[in-house]
């Protein structure tokens, strides 16, 4: 809590500081020369916080002559582009902040380089004496991960193949067409947003036994092939598309599948790939429906490989090893995530509700 | 307007393989979880081999049950104390680091929310390790004096599973919050900054009611999240020490795999299904009703 309040107060300080700078800006504008121009710049200086920056520096150079480059209360102004000191301690501040934020991450790259037969200590938890992959191909060597890697790939994509493929014809069906008992049935495929499925398990397990699908990629897979998120992400995209698109569409002949496919389709892609990344997210993390569908190296992912491997009784507390075997289940897609974590984030802000 | 260039039955067709996989994996398994609760039927015991119809007697036996009590208190308390403090500090971190040139600091934040859960507990496993982990080694350095082995102490266990889930979701969370943030209308604030509003009376009075439909959202993930919440029991502590930090998703995993309990197993789900029904309609109603008053 302590934390917070703190940082509760710098952005309350910022917040101040920022105002007076913007009053003293405005001021210097408004007061020498009253001028349709002034007013322009005082409006532009509403828009955003880039542009005021820009608006300041022009404002500041056109009105005051650069000897007198005071405010009217005195205060002399910041010359343009320098490093205000309290903008060099947010950011330290944030820098620190986003340090010990990754500590676990940071923490658990340099343990798994460790070379061999080096126990961690009090004071001795960073750095070996060298570095090495020892680590790496020891969790190679104690468990199939290259196999455990496949079988996760694989479910991922199977998975997203048919929740892109239902969940566009879904979320189509519900925007575009107004039929018998579409709020009920929405209503009714929403639910399985509110109960997740792992919470199912028991009946889920006993229908995946009745299938005859135990143990195999698509017993962890078929349950997530219906996607209410995904209907409902579509369906909202869908809706915000001008509906004369569908129409004129339709007058000049084209079925249902080529308004979905030639129309539909590609104007809604950020919310496809909104969907896209949360779903593998989703399920290259998931852990306990993994683990009770499947029982044999041939079918178990990535994540379910990871738990058993740490239960294996010889591995105990070796760090290095632990640490290994977690990045390799992990690295992958943190790897994805950092070279388009633009994409990711802005799905992840695509696929909230505005 | 009442052209229509379709078949009537084209939409039932196109939603029909989404409503398939609901009904058979999320509506039947909850309406036949609660048929099979009202069955004793257990695997290793050869009387109750083919269930045998008991009625209510799970539910009642839950109600006089001291571990149902405590576990569904450890839920409970779990989800009570994880949900708001990491929607709060998710939205403080939106707040924070809104800026662009915070972009790179957000990607630290929100980085656990890729991380899959097992690999992030096992990493936290070393932090709570007592003597030289680096949690109480920080701890330490502010002063705490208090026992070190977080993972089988009876009151600090459920603790430490709070402590990775709160990690894990902040930064998720946030981003939402992001995305709310920069759609408020920035004109508004800076003529309230103008009017010489604090930022307390900004935040209270402007920032935080026109994020209600966000924080909506993000409370309800955060409500089903620690209800589902499971996978970190397994890697750090397997419920322990003596059930002090068993859940509810945990336990029914136990029941139903290593009891091999299934009419037990069965009504813990019920419950499980209930609880999630009951907290998200009544945050989605309480939040209607504010919306309302405002």
């Amino acid at each position: 809590m302590r934390n917070s309040d703190a940082k509760g107060a710098e952005i309350a300080a910022k917040q101040k500081n920022a105002g007076q700078d913007k009053s003293a800006a405005i001021k210097t504008v408004t007061a020498p020369i009253a001028t349709p121009k002034a007013a322009k710049l005082q409006s532009a200086l509403h828009k955003s916080a880039a542009i005021k920056t820009a608006a300041d520096k022009t404002a500041v150079s056109h009105t005051v002559p650069q000897s007198k480059r005071t405010s009217p209360i005195g205060r002399p102004l910041p010359r343009p582009g320098a490093l205000k000191p309290g903008r060099i301690l947010a950011y330290t501040l944030a820098l620190g902040f986003a340090l010990l934020w990754s500590m676990p991450l940071i923490w658990s790259v340099i343990a798994s380089l460790r070379p061999p037969n080096e126990p961690f200590a009090r004071g001795h938890i960073w750095f070996g004496s060298a570095l090495s992959l020892h680590s790496y191909i020891r969790a190679f060597n104690l468990a199939p991960f290259v196999l455990y890697f496949r079988n996760t790939v694989l479910l991922v994509l199977i998975i997203l193949f048919f929740q892109l493929i239902s969940s566009s014809l879904a979320g189509f069906a519900f925007a575009f067409y107004r039929f018998k008992g579409d709020r009920l049935l929405f209503t009714l495929i929403l639910t399985q947003m509110m109960i997740p499925t792992t919470a199912l398990l028991v009946p889920n397990f006993r229908t995946i036994r009745i299938l005859g699908l135990y143990d195999s990629i698509w017993a962890i897979g078929l349950p997530f092939f219906g996607s209410a998120f995904g209907t409902f992400l579509l369906r909202q995209s869908f809706l915000g598309i001008p509906r004369d698109y569908g129409d004129a569409a339709e007058v000049d002949g084209c079925n249902w599948f080529m308004i979905l496919r030639h129309v539909y389709i590609p104007m809604a892609k950020p919310a496809l790939i909104a969907f896209a990344v949360s779903s593998i997210n989703w399920h290259w993390n998931d852990l306990l429906w993994p683990l009770i569908v499947t029982q044999s190296t041939q079918s178990r992912p990535l994540t379910a490989g990871l738990a058993r491997f740490t239960q294996l009784g010889e591995i105990g507390a070796q760090w290095d090893l632990m640490s290994a075997a977690t990045l390799i289940v992990a690295l992958p897609l943190l790897l994805l995530f950092l070279i388009f974590q633009k994409r990711f984030i802005e799905g992840y802000m695509n696929s909230g509700l505005k | 307007m009442n052209r229509r260039r379709y078949h009537p039955a084209l939409p039932y067709l196109l939603i029909l393989p989404t409503l398939i996989f609901v009904l058979i994996f999320t509506v039947y398994p909850a309406l036949s979880a609660g048929w099979s609760s009202l069955f004793e039927h257990r695997l290793n015991i050869p009387k109750f081999r083919e269930p045998v119809f008991v009625g209510l007697e799970h539910y009642t036996d839950f109600a006089a049950s001291e571990e149902f009590r405590l576990i569904l208190g450890n839920t409970l308390l779990y989800a009570v104390i994880l949900v708001p403090i990491t929607v709060i500090a998710a939205l403080f971190l939106a707040l924070w680091l809104r800026k662009k040139r915070f972009a790179a600091f957000r990607i630290a934040v929100f980085h656990p929310a890729i991380l899959p859960m097992v690999s992030a507990a096992t990493i936290w496993m070393f932090f709570f390790t007592p003597d030289y982990g680096l949690f109480n080694r920080f701890l330490e350095f502010f002063g705490y004096r208090g026992p070190e082995n977080w993972l089988s102490h009876p009151d600090l266990s459920l603790m430490a599973l709070i402590i990775v889930a709160f990690w894990k979701d902040a930064g998720f969370y946030m981003i939402y919050y992001l995305a709310g943030v920069q759609s408020l209308p920035e004109d508004v604030f800076e003529a309230l900054k103008l009017e010489g509003a604090g930022p307390v009376t900004t935040f209270f009075r402007f920032t935080l009611p026109l994020l209600r439909r966000t924080t909506l959202f993000v409370t309800t993930i955060a409500v089903i999240g620690a209800f589902r919440a499971v996978d970190h029991v397994f890697v750090m502590t397997q419920g322990g020490p003596s059930g002090r930090s068993t859940l509810l998703l945990y336990h029914l995993w136990q029941v139903r795999f290593e009891s091999l309990n299934i009419g037990e197993a069965s009504a813990l789900t019920v419950v499980l299904v209930v609880l999630l029904l009951a907290f998200t309609i009544s945050n989605f109603l309480l939040s209607e009703r504010k919306g309302r008053d405002a």
